[in-house]
């Protein structure tokens, strides 16, 4: 019996995001946490950006944040999305900025908006956002 | 106790490839062509050449490049800055000329991306990196979709207006249409930039750069190594480097661009002040790029670009003439702008620029900027000795 392949093998994840996209698969948005000094960040490394300790460990980001800078993208640019769509960064309130998209409503830089899933092109579900209270 | 920053080293040549749409050369008979152009005014051939530098030609590096060419180097550099890589090299040539590594350097770049087609306009998905993993799925243009998402931030915290980046893409066109060898030189008003279709909000078609075929090659070295050239030197005063994010999401700060250390490095290196600059070649590969770069090169306060260049301040005339020869946005831009950006200053400082001859020009700073959202930043300046 061999392993099953990992989501490394398969090109979606690295040895250290392994974690974060088995999360997803599970509808569930993890980042970074130090032990140290209680800063957040993503992506992952093994160390803190602000500290420099190697006490980090996963949590469950709470899913909600502010746009910091948003786009709509008029051209096509992936099979998975046809344009017009919006492409923005969210800052969560944790502190670390994804590059993300917001569907389901207009947004507007320092709206806030909440975490929701996508599923597209054969990954695992995808962390976009929505504006709050829609 | 002097540095090496203290012994004065020059650009004794620089040199245009073909440009526009190149169908009759490939990449590396470009890069000669230039290359032995820029020699020649130096009076040197490739023979005296020791330090070879290029990158962004695909694969192909220093190696490749020195096999073509014929040129065994004895220091040679190949690093990927982007489109800034041109300056970033002859900040790394200037010093190790002056430590004695090398005597001739030869910068050079050639791209025929206009021909080939062969812009991309995504980042490879599910290869593993981290673009492919945080960036891709989420359908950004590779480089827009990075470059609007710094516009919309620094239009929203500062008031900065489409008007304003149109002035950017109307001063390029004004000089553009004084060089003969720009690709876009119709006529260009505010109005017409507006009424350009939106690609990623906020950057439409004309705030972005031509994608042509071109390139270029300059060299560098002591005074006494061009005893014969036939063309002025030009001395390197001062440059500076710096670079902050790849991926956008891990900018602190999209309306500050690594140029403020590039910038403040170069301009302390050379002694000079932003006043002191008679002719300004920054990178315009998006409008609002200029209006960053004024700012983090100290030339007006941040957020106060847009007011600083009302009233045709960048266009021909205009009290800080900028983008000579058309830039990325009317001129040519093949894929890495920052060696033209070097080519154009020294023809500037030359005196030998024509029609687009800014008078008296004694000092011209190229500000190189490359990557994704500004990732990277190299500052040139020169003078006329």
């Amino acid at each position: 019996m061999t392993d099953a392949p990992s989501l490394s093998d398969l090109g979606i994840a690295d040895p250290t995001t392994e974690l974060f996209w088995k999360a997803c698969l599970e509808r569930r948005l993890i980042i970074q946490k130090c032990r140290s000094c209680a800063s957040h960040q993503f992506y992952p490394r093994p160390f803190c950006l602000s500290c420099e300790s190697d006490a980090l460990e996963w949590v469950e980001a709470k899913g909600k944040g502010t746009v910091y800078s948003l786009t709509t993208v008029r051209i096509p640019v992936i099979e998975a999305l046809e344009p017009p769509y919006v492409l923005a960064l969210v800052e969560l309130d944790e502190g670390p900025r994804l590059l993300t998209n917001i569907d389901d409503g207009p947004a507007r830089i320092g709206d806030r908006v909440t975490l929701a899933w996508r599923e597209r092109g054969g990954l695992p579900p995808l962390p976009i956002f929505r504006p709050a209270g829609s | 106790m002097t540095g090496l920053a203290d012994t004065p080293i020059y650009i004794v040549g620089a040199a245009e490839t073909p440009l526009g749409k190149v169908p009759d050369q490939s990449e590396f008979s470009m890069v000669a062509l230039a290359a032995r152009e820029a020699l020649s005014e130096a009076g040197l051939g490739f023979r005296d050449v020791d330090a070879l530098f290029t990158n962004y030609m695909g694969e192909e590096g220093s190696v490749q490049l020195g096999e073509y060419l014929g040129i065994r180097p004895r220091y040679a550099e190949s690093s990927d800055m982007g489109g800034a890589s041109f300056e970033f090299f002859v900040h790394h040539a200037m010093l190790a000329v002056a430590a004695g590594r090398c005597d001739v350097a030869l910068v050079g770049y050639a791209s025929r991306q206009r021909s080939r087609r062969n812009r991309k306009r995504a980042a490879d998905a599910m290869d593993g990196s981290l673009a492919a993993q945080f960036e891709a799925p989420f359908g950004i243009h590779f480089p827009i979709g990075h470059y609007a998402l710094s516009a919309a931030r620094y239009m929203h915290q500062y008031g900065i207006t489409p008007e304003h980046l149109a002035e950017v893409a109307v001063a390029a066109r004004e000089w553009a249409r004084l060089n003969p060898k720009a690709w876009s030189r119709d006529p260009l008003s505010i109005d017409d930039v507006m009424a350009s279709p939106l690609i990623s909000d906020p950057l439409r078609k004309l705030d972005c750069c031509l994608v042509t075929d071109g390139g270029g090659a300059i060299v560098i070295a002591r005074k006494d190594r061009a005893r014969d050239a036939a063309k002025r030197p030009v001395r390197i005063l001062g440059a500076g480097e710096s670079h902050v994010q790849w991926h956008v999401a891990q900018c602190p700060d999209l309306t500050v661009t690594p140029g403020i250390v590039s910038g403040h490095e170069a301009f302390g290196m050379a002694g000079i002040s932003p006043g002191d600059v008679d002719v300004f070649e920054p990178y315009d590969n998006f409008t609002h790029g200029v209006l960053l770069y004024l700012e983090d090169l100290g030339f007006c306060k941040k957020g106060e670009a847009g007011d600083f260049i009302a009233g045709g301040r960048l266009r021909p005339g205009g009290g800080l003439p900028s983008m000579t020869s058309g830039g990325g946005l009317s001129y040519c831009h093949p894929g890495a702008l920052g060696i033209l950006l070097l080519v154009e200053a020294v023809r500037q400082l030359r005196g030998e620029a024509g029609e687009r001859q800014v008078p008296d020009a004694h000092i011209a700073v190229a500000h190189g900027t490359g990557g994704l959202a500004f990732s990277t930043a190299s500052t040139v300046v020169l003078a006329r000795d």
